[in-house]
């Protein structure tokens, strides 16, 4: 080759060759898409949720009676460890990702991800994680030092199980840092050029946020579970008092990871919910600085109130009194939040479906946690309350009342969108009322129970508590019984649903600009943006709005069944 | 909040209209910028480390503790001078290649891979000789393991230069305007330098 085509080729790396259409096939196997990998993403986790579910119902069941009558305290002890961990490890966070891998290049009018390999790589670090975790239960020997592991416990239980467990996690934190790297790429400098920060829909702002903090706090997780695995495999004593080590240090390198997880697991849903509600109330959102820099405002505070785990273990008192008070600022962005979103909803004209029940019960259920998470930020309450129900309750209210809710709520929504087909309404609305009511019969009791002084992580208790405990097993029996609808509804509208048209909700985001579901690269041709993301009924912009919905003026706005 | 001004010609043609025809468009090269934010990450598990070393120190009643045999300076010094001083030999290559010299970068990268191989060299040497093993005590664990990371950290650099090498028998592969995979191992291997220079301090000096 002469040296000038050497340059051409050089130059022009070879495209990655894409099919002109999707088969099912694609989806299991490795794919660069970051359609495709959203939905393995999303399908995977939501795998991972029954099986996390089940496991909850087992433990619930088991606490239906205050004797140990149903499984054995091990067993007991390894199914709250790995419900815990699956759920936060393998359907919260991936589900996260699984979202933003589908919507941020669609949101910010990119063909696909800054680099794709790298997030094909990334998802396929979920599966055998997963199947490693899950096969520890058939050794015989699962992890059962609770999903914290602290230290020296977690060096005293099975040797194998904790050691499948760290891989395990170091693993699905691999996963997460390469996923954020990527999210991050994208979002900073993959935007059209028309569209500046400020015109990025709120969801690509929260994912920003939720990355940054990815990036920061995981690793140091991974520097922890290094260590504690030398301390269980190779003999030494980082973390083993007997030795010299401190176990103490461990949980700060732990909680400087696992506090900002809950963010990491509330912040991409904190963004699906400021899409969903403005669509669905026909108003812009309300602040939208505001609660885009809120988000920034978290990742910062989360990364500096680790220590308000630690009020029980021994830290001095001055430092309480700093993760007191960066605690309870955190509630300020939060509130910001809610009271953007509130003012978004108030007086809109809010057609009340799935996603929109999914999301208002996010709204009421997520406040209820964050209050209790400000109780709980108050030292000389925590110390009360530490390792009782009522942790199990405020953390159950913001995890599975906030992220849960909201992912439901995003699989409503988006549903159109990555599938072409709608969901079937009614049954969507049985799913919303299930879970909201068994979410609520579930962990409500919790709080009492925990101000009566139940522990956590016990398979027997005493008999005066078994009245509470029985309200909250039928419960977990609901929450499992609401997931039937939900899985009948997705597989049955998946194939027969009712075609969406491009743009089944009338939004004014990128990714509604196009078919559903998306053609290979995204977009035939890039998008201008002609409104802002939120800009629904300002009366300056009807004009660009009619362009945008492709309607003449006068002419009503069309609904679903008159297709778009 | 949205105070984008429009152009009336896009709103006309609504989102569908594009800037020019740009299907398969070039894609953006954002891949020195993805590894910048890798080695934040990267960064940030030494960090971690870094931070649990400093809490040991600073709760145990004395450091090293009781027993711990002195460590040589004279050897581990030569050695970080080294992997200083090969940090400025691999910018030679870099500014070879930019100037299309490609031979030069050539020479240049593999002086880093045999100073960083020497460093390798070094560390083992160092490890056979110390009167302390991984389970000695905390001061111990905590030298192998930080010093041991590291080195795995070094021996992905000299392999990723070796792999750039390997790459630039192909004449022209490499160019003043192509050049990513030379500037990639160049960030990481100053990067591999730059905790280093932590580490020294505060295992050795501290």
């Amino acid at each position: 080759m002469t040296q000038a085509q050497l340059e051409k080729t050089a130059n022009n790396p070879p495209h990655i060759e894409e099919p002109e259409e999707r088969h099912w096939r694609d989806f299991f196997g490795f794919s660069t898409d970051h359609k495709v990998i959203g939905i393995q993403y999303l399908v995977t986790s939501f795998i991972f949720y029954c099986i996390g579910g089940v496991m909850a119902d087992l433990v619930r069941t088991e606490l239906r009676t205050p004797e140990v009558d149903f499984v054995s305290p091990e067993i007991y002890n390894s199914l709250f460890t790995l419900h815990a961990t699956i759920m936060i490890f393998l359907w919260i966070v991936p589900a996260g990702a699984g979202f933003a891998n589908y919507l941020i290049p669609l949101m910010i009018g990119a063909r696909d991800m800054a680099f794709p390999r790298l997030n094909a790589v990334a998802f396929w670090m979920i599966p055998p994680a997963g199947i490693l975790l899950i096969a520890s239960l058939a050794l015989g020997d699962a992890p059962d030092a609770g999903w914290t592991s602290y230290p020296p416990l977690s060096l005293v239980t099975g040797q194998v199980g904790q050691g499948i467990w760290i891989m395990s996690v170091l693993l699905l934190g691999t996963s997460s840092i390469l996923g954020a790297i990527n999210f991050l790429v994208t979002i900073l400098k993959m935007r059209v050029p028309s569209m500046g920060v400020h015109q990025m829909p709120l969801f690509c702002w929260s994912m920003l946020a939720t990355s940054a903090l990815v990036l920061i706090s995981t690793p140091v997780l991974a520097g922890a579970l290094i260590l504690l695995g030398f301390d269980l495999l190779a003999g030494t004593t980082f973390f083993n008092p007997t030795g010299g080590g401190d176990p103490v240090v461990y949980q700060h390198m732990f909680w400087f990871y696992s506090h900002p997880a809950v963010y990491i697991m509330i912040l991409p849903f904190f963004g699906a919910i400021s899409e969903i509600l403005p669509v669905h109330a026909r108003k812009p959102i309300f602040g939208y600085k505001a609660i885009a820099y809120s988000s920034l405002a978290i990742s910062f505070l989360g990364l500096i109130v680790w220590a308000h785990h630690m009020f029980t273990s021994g830290v001095p008192g001055w430092l309480r009194m700093f993760f007191m008070i960066t605690t309870m600022i955190i509630a300020v962005p939060t509130g910001i939040k809610i009271f953007g979103w509130l003012a978004t909803i108030w007086g809109g004209k809010i057609s009340l479906n799935s996603p929109m029940i999914f999301a208002m019960g996010f709204l009421g259920t997520f406040v209820i946690g964050g209050i209790s998470g400000v109780m709980l930020a108050a030292v000389p309450f925590d110390i009360h309350v530490h390792d009782t129900y009522f942790v199990v309750a405020h953390l159950h209210y913001v995890l599975f009342g906030g992220s849960v809710l909201g992912i439901f709520a995003a699989i409503y929504h988006w549903f159109p969108k990555m599938t072409g087909r709608m969901m079937n309404e009614f049954w969507g609305k049985v799913h919303a009322v299930l879970t909201i009511v068994g979410l609520n019969m579930t962990f409500l009791p919790m709080h009492k129970l925990g101000l009566m002084g139940m522990n956590r992580r016990i398979a027997q208790y005493d008999p005066k508590f078994t009245s509470l405990n029985e309200i909250c097993t039928y419960g977990s029996y609901i929450l499992a019984i609401s997931t039937l609808p939900f899985i009948i509804n997705a597989v049955w509208s998946w194939w027969y649903g009712p075609k969406a048209g491009n743009n089944p909700w009338r939004g004014l985001t990128l990714e509604w600009m196009t078919t559903s579901p998306p053609e290979i690269e995204n977009f035939e041709k890039l998008p201008v943006l002609a409104t802002g993301p939120y800009d629904y009924g300002v009366r300056e912009k009807e004009v660009d709005i009619q362009a945008v919905l492709n309607i003449e003026p006068g002419e009503p706005y069309p609904t679903i069944e008159s297709g778009v | 909040m949205q105070s984008q001004i429009i152009d009336p010609a896009k709103t006309e043609l609504n989102h569908h209209a594009a800037t020019a025809d740009a299907h398969h468009e070039e894609h953006p090269d954002l891949r020195l910028f993805g590894l910048v934010v890798f080695l934040i990450a990267e960064g940030m598990i030494f960090l971690g480390m870094f931070g649990a070393y400093l809490a040991f120190r600073a709760t145990l009643p004395a450091w090293p503790p009781e027993g711990t045999p002195e460590l040589e300076l004279l050897l581990p010094g030569v050695n970080t001078i080294n992997l200083i001083a090969s940090s400025f030999v691999m910018h030679n290559a870099d500014t070879a290649i930019k100037k299309n010299d490609a031979k030069g970068m050539q020479i240049w990268l593999t002086i880093t891979a045999l100073m960083g191989a020497t460093f390798l060299v070094g560390q083992v040497y160092e490890y056979a000789h110390l009167e302390f093993g991984l389970t000695t005590n905390l001061f111990a664990s905590s030298f192998y393991v930080l010093t041991g990371f590291h080195g795995l950290h070094v021996t992905i650099g000299v392999l990723a230069i070796v792999a750039v090498l390997w790459r630039s028998r192909v004449p022209g592969h490499y160019s003043n305007e192509k050049h990513f995979g030379i500037e990639a191992a160049e960030i990481y291997w100053h990067f591999v330098d730059v905790i280093w220079i932590i580490l020294f301090g505060l295992l050795y000096l501290l």
